[in-house]
């Protein structure tokens, strides 16, 4: 008997692997695993809560209201936002290269240290040229910091996790002997810093907010991070030399600059967020630079998926867990490392749904029929 | 008493610098060895140090006993390599990236339990002087050597040993090695490593209880300035060799008093870049010893960070 | 479900101020039947035996006062942070009088706070505050402490053997410079042989370099070591191990080192942070500079150890009755820095409220170590 098609019924037509709802269901798995991961974490650091005899309900209520709960708190959480937006791309865009760095600190208090130092040298020079030069200055300081980590990695062979991490330490040391030697301002007595920036050097808020413009850059760049990566030929061959780097050495894709290309970008996104720092936030660099808004921002990443538009929200909802700790210590009488033990609780589970990728038939409409 | 020992003043004091300070540094780092040999590597030390730190004090206070302070550090931070060596098991869990989510777990929970044990007064571990051969106070001082660093060295000889020539030694190279030729001897992989962490985890556990027990000697958020992180750094600068490792650590130790060393006998210029010194020089060796060609000699076959 | 851990009427109250901080610039609720809400915040642990633990006994001594409630904040770093903290007090809990205690908390962050909230009033722990220059519900407050070091450096003085005292540093800032100077100053005004180390560590609170340091000053042949970071904890505990006698600073330490304590340079926040919000309390404003030693309750001396004789003790004893007359001079000329420059001539003399004091940037004659 001659098979014919059988004749397209509205249900067959819905679960058909090329059909709308498929591609639905393909899409959502990158969403729903780690937004249940998210509740998964909320929910045991829930139980670790209860252990201590405090209540989950006060303190999400008080985290909603510290974080998100007003005009007020959206700005707190807000002016967080902007320097984690730039240290989680760091992590992010190495990572599309399989290279995990985790020194992106180093590269926010150098950008930070070059932008003070440039700003010296720019008294009398208007802003809209003064600040595009700082933050040059800043992102190249970052990008040469990561770069080199890159190419240790290529021409040496030294495991860039271990190399960023120790040129963080080094960084930092640098930045301290500089602010309190060669750069220090003399005026600054108590707290050695360099000179205060020109007024016009300033970078300032948002109209009508107290969120300054580091936010609308962190932004900008998440989406031209994703662009890189989704819509470009270069994103694509990362995305190869990231799953075998010898078949990509193969294939004849340029892995030492893609690598060298990779983390510099990264690092020069790391350096905008120290320039930020200075310009928009203390007006001077110094030892307050070195914030720890770099290890916030791999966590962020890592829950991102090194996804660079998924970083945006992820960032505003950790900027939201530690705007409100403070309200956290003063209404629950918790420790202010409650925050980090429920950031903690949430990276860990996001981590374990990993191993759930791929798991489910509900996203894998290839296999719907054979239900 | 008046010695002044004018220059030689500062390989004394990196002596005495190297046995203080190398101590946490030997333990996490022989608990690294111990997990990289068996194809995993755990970022978390650093928590795990922290927490260790913090339990030992805590327990060494409740109890009276510095050496429960040990015992407790320890469980703590076997629990803490069993938790990584559990979830690194289920698939495509990277094993890195676990390492830095319970770095911060660790250190989350050491603080926000550790609050009360900030003011008590614990007991200290005890030490040996093996410095009565010497008038000088300076050489008796750095020859004031804890039980726990000769209990590292014994640890690292162990470990030497156990790798060379013991069963143990050998189930956990060859499941390091190649995931394919342990399973073909029957091996579990996932099972072997898992329990590699969490006895790595121990070690780095005592670690810390070393750094609140003895030297420094308190409990405080800032106890450890990233030891556990820098254990991690100087495995691979130890080639994965527990003898090494020992090296390492003195060698880290004693570049670490460099900086204060240095200030004592005048020369107080750049500090900061003094303090940078032990950072420096592992990248140095780092950068002078590894190969974009081949893997590194020692290195464990299935460790991600070097494949 | 349990209620929330904070009454009704404060979370009304908050939810008052946060539709008044969107309505208009800034919160206004300064109602005279309201208690007066005090915000504390710390750039450290406040029990780190310390910096902030003084802080912190000072606020506990406010808790204790009738119709105050006292908000605190710990491990507030000094970034947008600070800010975060500061507004989140005003709003959510509707402090109206805040001192948030750490020096790098006020230039940019106060200064970036006050003028959004006029009503409420800033007061903030060092001499930085300047007349038409900053704004006018900001406020400076702090102690002579270098005296309490010079009187350390004379019980050092009169203890040591060595001749040679030890002083680990964090930064070399005027503050710091002003307390190591002091020190050599108060035991060469025994012994005018007396010599004295420093070691920087470069931070304010770094357990392991602090303990390196103290050992090194130790190697050194120093006896009697005193400090500036923000916890001597670990200094003290460290150089009593050596053997050495320990002056304290900040708070008091007597109960790591029972044995060689000294004696020790404490605040007395309690005394100024109760008689500040009193002030207020009965209506009045706060000065907006506020300076004070020994006289004026500032700061005091933590009780002479067991260890100190009879010598130091009157000489400790006489100085201090000199300084709670007030004007004492602990510097006076001729004086030389270490580096051969001349900072007073013969017959010169900085009094404790010298301006001159605020931007020291020398180490005397007699102090090993430099400035850079």
């Amino acid at each position: 008997m001659a098979m014919t098609t059988p004749p397209i019924t509205g249900a067959r037509d819905i679960l058909s692997p090329d059909g709308w709802l498929a591609a639905l269901a393909r899409r959502s798995e990158a969403v729903v695993i780690p937004f249940c991961a998210l509740l998964a974490g909320l929910a045991a650091f829930s139980l670790f809560l209860l252990m201590q005899g405090k209540s989950p309900a006060d303190f999400y209520s008080i985290v909603y209201m510290g974080g998100f709960g007003s005009s007020f708190s959206w700005q707190n959480t807000l002016s967080r936002t902007a320097p984690l937006l730039l240290a989680a791309l760091c992590v992010a865009l190495p990572a599309r290269l399989g290279l995990v760095v985790i020194g992106g600190e180093g590269a926010i208090v150098l950008g930070g240290v070059a932008c003070g130092a440039v700003a010296g040298l720019l008294i009398g020079v208007p802003g809209v040229l003064g600040i595009p030069l700082m933050a040059a200055a800043g992102a190249l300081a970052g990008a040469v910091w990561i770069g080199a980590v890159g190419a240790l990695r290529h021409y040496r062979g030294v495991n860039e996790t271990i190399a960023s991490l120790l040129l963080a330490y080094i960084a930092i040391a640098l930045m301290n002997h500089l602010v309190e030697g060669p750069l220090r301002d003399p005026a600054s007595l108590n707290k050695p810093s360099t000179a205060p920036l020109a007024e016009q050097l300033r970078v300032g808020d948002l109209p009508g907010w107290n969120v300054h413009w580091g936010l609308i850059a962190g932004i900008v760049a998440c989406i031209a991070a994703w662009v890189l990566i989704e819509r470009t030929t270069w994103g694509f061959a990362a995305r190869i030399a990231g799953g075998n780097v010898r078949a990509a050495q193969v294939q004849g894709l340029p892995v030492g600059r893609l690598i060298i290309g990779f983390t510099a970008l990264g690092g020069a996104f790391a350096g905008l967020a120290g320039v930020f720092e200075v310009a928009a936030v203390h007006g001077s660099a110094n030892a307050s630079l070195a914030g720890g808004y770099g290890y916030t921002g791999i966590l962020i990443a890592f829950l991102a998926r090194h996804n660079p538009l998924a970083i945006i929200p992820v960032a505003i909802l950790l900027a939201g867990f530690e705007a409100s700790s403070g309200l956290i210590q003063r209404r629950m009488d918790l420790p202010d490392a409650t925050v980090l033990v429920l950031q903690g609780f949430v990276f860990v589970a996001i981590l374990c749904s990993e191993t759930l990728y791929g798991r489910f038939r509900l996203f894998a409409p290839e296999r719907w029929r054979t239900a | 008493m008046e010695s002044d020992l004018g220059l030689w003043a500062i390989p004394i004091a990196m002596l005495g610098g190297a046995i203080r300070v190398s101590t946490p540094f030997l333990f996490v780092s022989l608990g690294e060895v111990l997990t990289e040999r068996s194809g995993r590597i755990n970022l978390g030390l650093e928590g795990t140090l922290v927490f260790g730190a913090m339990s030992g004090y805590a327990v060494a206070f409740l109890t009276g006993n510095a050496w429960a302070g040990v015992g407790a550090a320890a469980i703590c931070g076997a629990l803490f390599g069993l938790l990584h060596g559990l979830i690194c098991s289920l698939p495509r869990v990277n094993d890195i990236a676990v390492g830095i989510a319970l770095m911060l777990l660790g250190m989350g929970l050491a603080f926000f339990f550790g609050k009360p044990f900030i003011q008590p007064v614990a007991p200290d571990l005890p030490s040996i002087s093996f410095g009565w051969w010497s008038d000088l106070p300076q050489v008796r001082a750095a020859l004031q050597v804890n039980v726990l660093f000769l209990i590292g060295i014994v640890a690292a000889v162990a470990l030497w040993w156990m790798f060379r020539a013991t069963k143990v030694g050998l189930v956990i190279r060859v499941v390091g090695d190649s995931t394919d030729a342990a399973r073909a001897m029957g091996l579990s992989p996932p099972l072997i490593r898992t329990l590699a962490t969490a006895a790595g985890g121990a070690f780095a556990g005592v670690g810390g209880a070393y750094l609140s027990l003895f030297y420094p000697g308190s409990w405080n958020e800032g106890i450890s300035s990233g030891q556990g992180l820098m254990a991690v750094a100087l495995v691979i600068f130890a080639r994965w060799n527990p003898i090494y490792c020992f090296w390492a650590a003195i060698l880290f130790g004693a570049a670490g008093a460099l900086g204060p060393a240095l200030q004592s006998v005048g020369v107080s210029t750049g500090y900061y870049l003094f303090y940078a010194a032990p950072y420096v020089l592992t990248l140095g060796v780092l950068i002078a010893t590894s190969s974009p060609t081949r893997a590194m000699t020692g290195a464990p076959g299935e460790l991600s960070i070097t494949k | 479900m349990t209620s929330l851990p904070f009454s009704r009427r404060s979370f009304l109250k908050g939810s008052a101020a946060l539709a008044g901080a969107s309505a208009f610039a800034g919160p206004a609720f300064a109602d005279s039947h309201s208690p007066l809400t005090v915000g504390f915040i710390y750039v450290g642990p406040k029990d780190d035996f310390g910096y902030n633990q003084a802080h912190a006994e000072g606020a506990a001594a406010v808790k204790a006062m009738e119709g105050v409630i006292v908000v605190e904040e710990e491990n507030v770093a000094e970034t947008v942070d600070v800010q975060n903290s500061m507004e989140s007090m005003i709003n959510f809990d509707g402090a109206s009088l805040i001192f948030p205690t750490s020096f790098g908390y006020f230039d940019p962050h106060i200064l970036e706070l006050a003028p959004r909230y006029p009503d409420v009033r800033f007061q903030h722990a060092a001499g930085l505050w300047q007349e038409g220059v900053h704004p006018a519900n900001v406020g400076s407050y702090f102690g002579y402490i270098g005296l309490g070091q010079y009187l350390n450096g004379i019980v050092a003085g009169h203890m040591s053997a060595t001749k040679k005292l030890g002083f680990v540093a964090a930064k070399p800032i005027p503050q710091v410079l002003q307390n190591i100077n002091s020190y050599l100053l108060g035991a060469r005004s025994v012994d005018p042989s007396i010599t004295c180390q420093v070691i920087f560590t470069g931070e304010w609170s770094l357990a392991v370099k602090e303990a390196e340091a103290t050992n090194a000053l130790a190697d050194a042949g120093c006896d009697v070591i005193t400090c500036h970071v923000d916890g001597p904890k670990v200094v003290m505990e460290t150089a009593a191990g050596r053997d050495c006698f320990v002056c304290g600073y900040h708070a008091d330490q007597s109960p790591l080192a029972p044995e060689k304590y000294l004696t020790g340079a404490e605040w007395n926040w309690p005394g100024v942070y109760t008689r500040m919000v009193q002030t207020v309390l009965d209506g009045g404003t706060i000065d907006n500079f506020d300076r004070g030693g020994l006289a004026e309750g500032y700061i005091k001396m933590s009780p002479l150890g067991p260890a100190v004789t009879d010598a130091a003790r009157n000489q400790f004893e006489a100085v201090k009755a000199e300084m709670m007359a007030g004007g004492f001079a602990a510097y006076q000329g001729p004086l030389m820095d270490n580096a051969g420059n001349q900072i007073l001539g013969e017959g010169e003399a900085f009094v404790e409220t010298d301006i001159a004091l605020e931007s020291m940037d020398y180490l005397v004659d007699g102090v090993i170590g430099s400035t850079s």
